[in-house]
């Protein structure tokens, strides 16, 4: 399982990647394997203004419906459209073609509140073995 | 996936662990929801075959000179004219026509029934049973000591007759044979829940590993993969099999999700049987309709379904058809108007997205008949 040094992450599961102003946001590889298949992802409208950890879309495995939650307050400025109909590319490349939306950050520090990936990693293995 | 809870395991849980499945709670048991992936296990089932545990399942003898009346008060089909090895789909109501659960009997001899049951209803229906035996039966659960294997898919067959020391090319769909396979006596029946040709093997649970094994390597040249029950339930959904607990329940009569075909009103006296000769006589308000939805979205249990603005039901199972690589549901509807071709709406996170009813099954059955 990956965990991108580069990436800060969210305990929902989606990883963020400081580009400028911009925050580049999609799911983990830890979550789409617990995920499975995906089958469907909705991304919200471009212009939409999201708060910090609040939803912003929903992907679907063929058993089960998630919540996408955003790790930073911001406006939707890119929204991944070839997911709609290459949702497979969540399960192959989480972190590259699987990204899901960009967003414009409203509060940049927010973006440094994120768990790190050694975070991160340390509560997946706390997760896992907790069930 | 609840933390700390732990159900009920069948004899194959070691192999599933050792095969790298993930396990899910289902009906009280910690079952295998997928070993490679629910698409690829799908798709190999239509195209080649699949290995499914199904232990969990319950099974319960009938026995005695008063067996056959106890199967004929008990269940809504009719047993009479079952033949010794043939099977039979059929029901238990209770007295209100309510559906307790749906089940296999099969006819092991004249005076001998077995009633394969869903996991999660084992103990409810045993207990039932044994308070509705009439006089000459007997009950047993042997749930607890038989394994239950699934083998589906068009090269299922070729597998099983690797290792099966009779044909079985002349065993038909919804009969079963007794046979030694790997050495160990074992009940063969034609049947599945996957709309494809295939078999269920009930064996004592003691032998459950070593047949697994057997009928893997046998299918390693055929593309054999291990299934579990995230593709059980889109295969069923395919193949327009309904699921215990999700389409039908105890507030669900037969008749309003497609099972009149099993209620043998003039079979003679059986539980229920006057509530449903009631409701038959009535008219039942709510139909069970399948859908294939017309723009993105994927239905799922319990979103609601609209016709005009009005709300006519609830969706009852849905997923995305790896088959079809369409979104596909069911629904029970309150609506006369509802008709093959209608177009309706599913409220998916409060939009409504419109669906197509079509006739059943989705993926036409390819079961030997």
């Amino acid at each position: 399982m990956e965990f991108p040094v580069n990436l800060r992450y969210t305990k929902e599961h989606e990883w963020a990647r400081q580009e400028g102003n911009r925050v580049v946001v999609g799911i983990t590889d830890y979550a789409q394997k617990e995920l499975g298949d995906v089958v469907f992802v909705e991304l919200p409208d471009l212009g939409t203004t999201i708060e910090a950890m609040g939803t912003f879309g929903v992907v679907e495995s063929v058993k089960a419906v998630s919540d996408l939650y955003a790790p930073v307050s911001g406006t939707i400025v890119e929204a991944n459209t070839i997911l709609e109909d290459q949702p497979e590319l969540v399960n192959a490349s989480p972190y590259g073609q699987g990204w899901m939306v960009v967003i414009e950050a409203a509060n940049p520090e927010e973006f440094q509140q994120l768990l790190t990936a050694a975070e991160y990693q340390a509560y997946v293995v706390q997760e896992k073995s907790s069930r | 996936m609840t933390a700390g809870t732990e159900g009920k395991r069948t004899p194959l849980y070691d192999v599933h662990c050792q095969l790298g499945a993930r396990m899910i709670q289902f009906g009280g048991w910690e079952m295998p929801v997928s070993y490679t992936g629910i698409i690829e296990e799908h798709q190999r089932v239509r195209t080649h075959a699949g290995l499914f545990d199904v232990s969990h399942m319950g099974e319960i003898e009938i026995t005695g000179p008063g067996a056959e009346a106890a199967v004929q008060y008990l269940t809504l089909n009719d047993v009479h004219a079952l033949h010794v090895y043939q099977l039979q789909y059929s029901a238990l109501c209770n007295a209100a026509g309510g559906l307790l659960d749906d089940l296999t009997v099969c006819r092991l001899a004249p005076e001998r029934f077995l009633l394969i049951v869903n996991a999660a209803n084992i103990d409810k229906d045993f207990d039932w049973i044994t308070q509705h035996l009439g006089p000459g039966a007997r009950a047993e659960n042997l749930s607890d000591t038989k394994a239950l294997l699934a083998l589906q898919g068009p090269d299922a067959e070729a597998i099983l007759q690797r290792f099966c020391p009779v044909p079985l090319g002349a065993l038909l769909y919804y009969h079963a044979l007794v046979t030694r396979l790997d050495g160990h006596e074992a009940l063969v029946s034609r049947t599945g829940y996957t709309g494809e040709d295939g078999f269920e093997v009930l064996l004592d649970a003691a032998h459950a590993v070593a047949l697994w094994q057997a009928i893997m390597a046998a299918g390693q040249a055929y593309g054999l993969l291990p299934v579990g029950l995230g593709a059980r339930d889109t295969l069923r959904l395919e193949a327009r099999y309904l699921l215990y607990g999700q389409d039908m329940d105890e507030t669900t009569n037969p008749f309003e999700v497609g099972l009149g075909w099993i209620t043998k009103l003039d079979k003679g006296e059986f539980i229920g049987r006057d509530a449903l000769t009631r409701l038959k006589a009535a008219g039942v308000p709510r139909r069970m309709v399948g859908f294939i939805m017309q723009e993105r979205g994927i239905p799922r249990a319990h979103y609601q379904v609209i016709q005009d603005g009005q709300i006519i039901g609830e969706v009852t199972s849905g997923t995305m058809s790896p088959t079809l690589n369409q979104a596909i549901g069911t629904s029970l509807v309150r609506s006369a108007s509802v008709k093959n071709g209608s177009i309706i709406a599913i409220d998916i996170r409060h939009k409504a997205v419109p669906a197509q009813v079509v006739p059943s099954p989705f993926v036409p059955r390819r079961v030997k008949r």
